[in-house]
């Protein structure tokens, strides 16, 4: 039986929470999940900036504070923050902890390939809306594929202490020393299913130990101190997910079931890079406290092309708010909308879509939310999109100038303007295998 | 008698891209049946009116006794493009729980 406990659900989750891990109980892996679809292209833009960034920040010097207790105890890392850049995220850490053996997955970016895809006949068409990548080829910023877990089972036989990729399937991370461990192979299709179901279990840290979830949450204890999870993985595909002993929060069927159903698509088609799990199949049961155990997953073979995520630029946007008090706020408020569009309209901009939500009414649930009587206060909110950054940007000024010229009792604009932002968009496609050639390499 | 729905289930939503889904659970299982025939795609479409402009496609998870709704355009855009607070779907579980189902009287509800 290994222990593997995720860190990190994404990048700006607890800082505490890998360091409360490696210290708290016993740990065999330590995963890390930095990367969410669109934290690629902020890190493609860094890399331009500077070659020597690209990769999520705060992982080299989580692995300096860590490195003591990770040599001793003998917990290895395994972490997707290489980002665009493993190599340089690589050499940082071996800087900072220059005790530890350190591998990267490389062949993940295929950026600079897209044009031998595009001629060898493939559209990488978007697998939500069906255009071709064609029609947005000018605008592309990054390109990944998502791999699997065994490159990183790879890594970990050169006996490195900190393994870092660039963008692989989340549930990977927990795989791969599951693949490593216990020698499983490609066709051992329930086995890894089962250990990608666990890993998905984890992947999004907390929300598997009571985080985010709505099942009696008042009664969750100690979010404060909140365990990250922890998946006891046997050989046999028998996985048990926990956390440790003395930590806030809870492992209940209610917590895990929440989690499995998050982000996932058809439950019967769960796909990953090298299986597709069937969660129709999972056979949840108690295991004791905070202790549930996971069995009889079955899985197909692996889908025959991978996922990449590219990333393009779509346009710009701003968000502004400000807050009207009572008496009659959301009414003052709706009147600042209609000002603000009357005068944005005089101007020959240009939007894609001016959208307006009143923060203390309605914005979550719109129709769906209670009416309520009399509001303290709303706070309005408006945001702008466009293909014309000009646009956006008097968009911009066009919020402040309301504390002057429009209902009364208008505040809360202490930030000043909106910020200008760049759009940046998410392109999911499909790219066959044999264009991609992972490959690791341990960094000296 | 009509019942709310957050009374027999809980929920987590979230994104990929444009799209929302929402995991409805069963708080027992003895709930699975009534979540089963009340809580149809059709009308968690129509509950979600203007918030999903896309289709709604369901799926049955009778092992763990929930439902997965997939529910597409719901989110402005999704990811980085959405202008909504909610940009990413997060409170859809709860917005789902907010719908009211028919209960008959012999049928276990609490």
């Amino acid at each position: 039986m290994i222990c593997i406990g995720n860190g990190q659900g994404f990048w700006g989750d607890w800082l505490e929470g890998p360091v409360r891990l490696v210290e708290g109980g016993r740990l065999d892996y330590l995963t890390l999940d930095y990367l969410a679809e669109v934290t690629m292209s902020i890190l493609q833009k860094q890399r331009k900036k500077d070659p020597q960034l690209g990769y999520a920040r705060d992982f080299p010097p989580l692995i300096a504070r860590i490195s003591k207790r990770i040599e001793d105890a003998r917990i290895r890392v395994i972490a997707n923050a290489g980002g665009v850049n493993p190599v340089a995220c690589a050499k940082e850490v071996r800087r900072l902890a220059p005790g530890l053996k350190v591998a990267v997955v490389l062949g993940d970016d295929i950026l600079d390939g897209i044009d031998d895809l595009l001629e060898s006949g493939e559209e990488l068409r978007n697998m939500d809306t069906g255009e071709p990548i064609s029609n947005i080829r000018g605008q592309i910023e990054s390109a990944n594929v998502y791999l699997g877990a065994f490159p990183l089972a790879e890594a970990l036989r050169t006996g490195a202490d900190v393994v870092i990729t660039g963008r692989c399937a989340d549930a990977a991370l927990s795989l791969a020393p599951m693949i490593y461990e216990f020698g499983w192979k490609q066709d051992d299709l329930d086995l890894l299913a089962s250990g990608i179901v666990a890993g998905h279990v984890i992947e999004c840290s907390t929300q598997a130990t009571g985080g985010n979830c709505q099942l009696d949450w008042q009664s969750t204890p100690d979010f404060a101190h909140i365990g990250f999870p922890v998946i006891e993985a046997s050989g046999n595909g028998e996985m048990v997910i926990t956390k440790h002993t003395g930590t806030g929060g809870r492992v209940t069927q209610g917590t895990v079931k929440e989690q499995l159903l998050y982000e996932i698509g058809d439950p019967a088609q769960y796909m990953t890079p090298d299986v597709i799990a069937d969660f129709r199949t999972i056979q949840l049961s108690d295991d004791g406290p905070d202790r549930v155990r996971i069995s009889g997953v079955k899985g197909s073979p692996r889908p025959e092309k991978l996922k990449a995520s590219v990333s393009y630029h779509y346009g710009w946007k701003a968000i502004g708010t400000l807050v009207y008090s009572a008496p009659d706020a959301f009414e003052k408020a709706q009147v600042a909308d209609r000002m603000v569009r009357q005068r944005l309209s005089e101007l020959s901009l240009r939007f894609e879509k001016i959208h307006t939500e009143f923060l203390g009414v309605n914005a979550c649930h719109a129709h769906l939310a209670p009416v309520l009587d009399e509001p303290a206060e709303v706070q309005l909110r408006i945001g702008a999109r466009s293909p014309d950054k000009e646009s956006i940007e008097r968009f911009t000024r066009e919020l402040i100038p309301l504390v002057l010229n429009g209902p009364p009792t208008a505040t809360g604009y202490g930030e000043g303007r909106p910020r200008v932002r760049e759009v940046v968009a998410y392109w999911p496609a499909l790219v066959p295998r044999d264009a991609v050639s992972p490959r690791v390499e341990v960094i000296e | 008698m009509k019942v709310r729905l957050s009374r027999v289930a809980h929920a987590r939503s979230g994104d990929k891209g444009d799209v929302s889904n929402v995991g409805l659970i069963a708080k027992d299982p003895r709930y699975y049946d009534l979540l089963v025939r009340e809580v149809t795609a059709e009308r968690v479409k129509s509950h979600f009116g203007p918030l999903v402009a896309g289709k709604v496609s369901r799926y049955e998870l009778p092992n763990l006794h929930a439902l997965n709704f997939v529910m597409e355009q719901a989110l402005d855009g999704g990811g980085t493009i959405s202008l909504r607070t909610d940009a990413q779907g997060k409170t859809h579980g709860a917005a789902l729980l907010t719908m009211e189902i028919e209960v008959a009287p012999d049928e276990p509800a609490d």
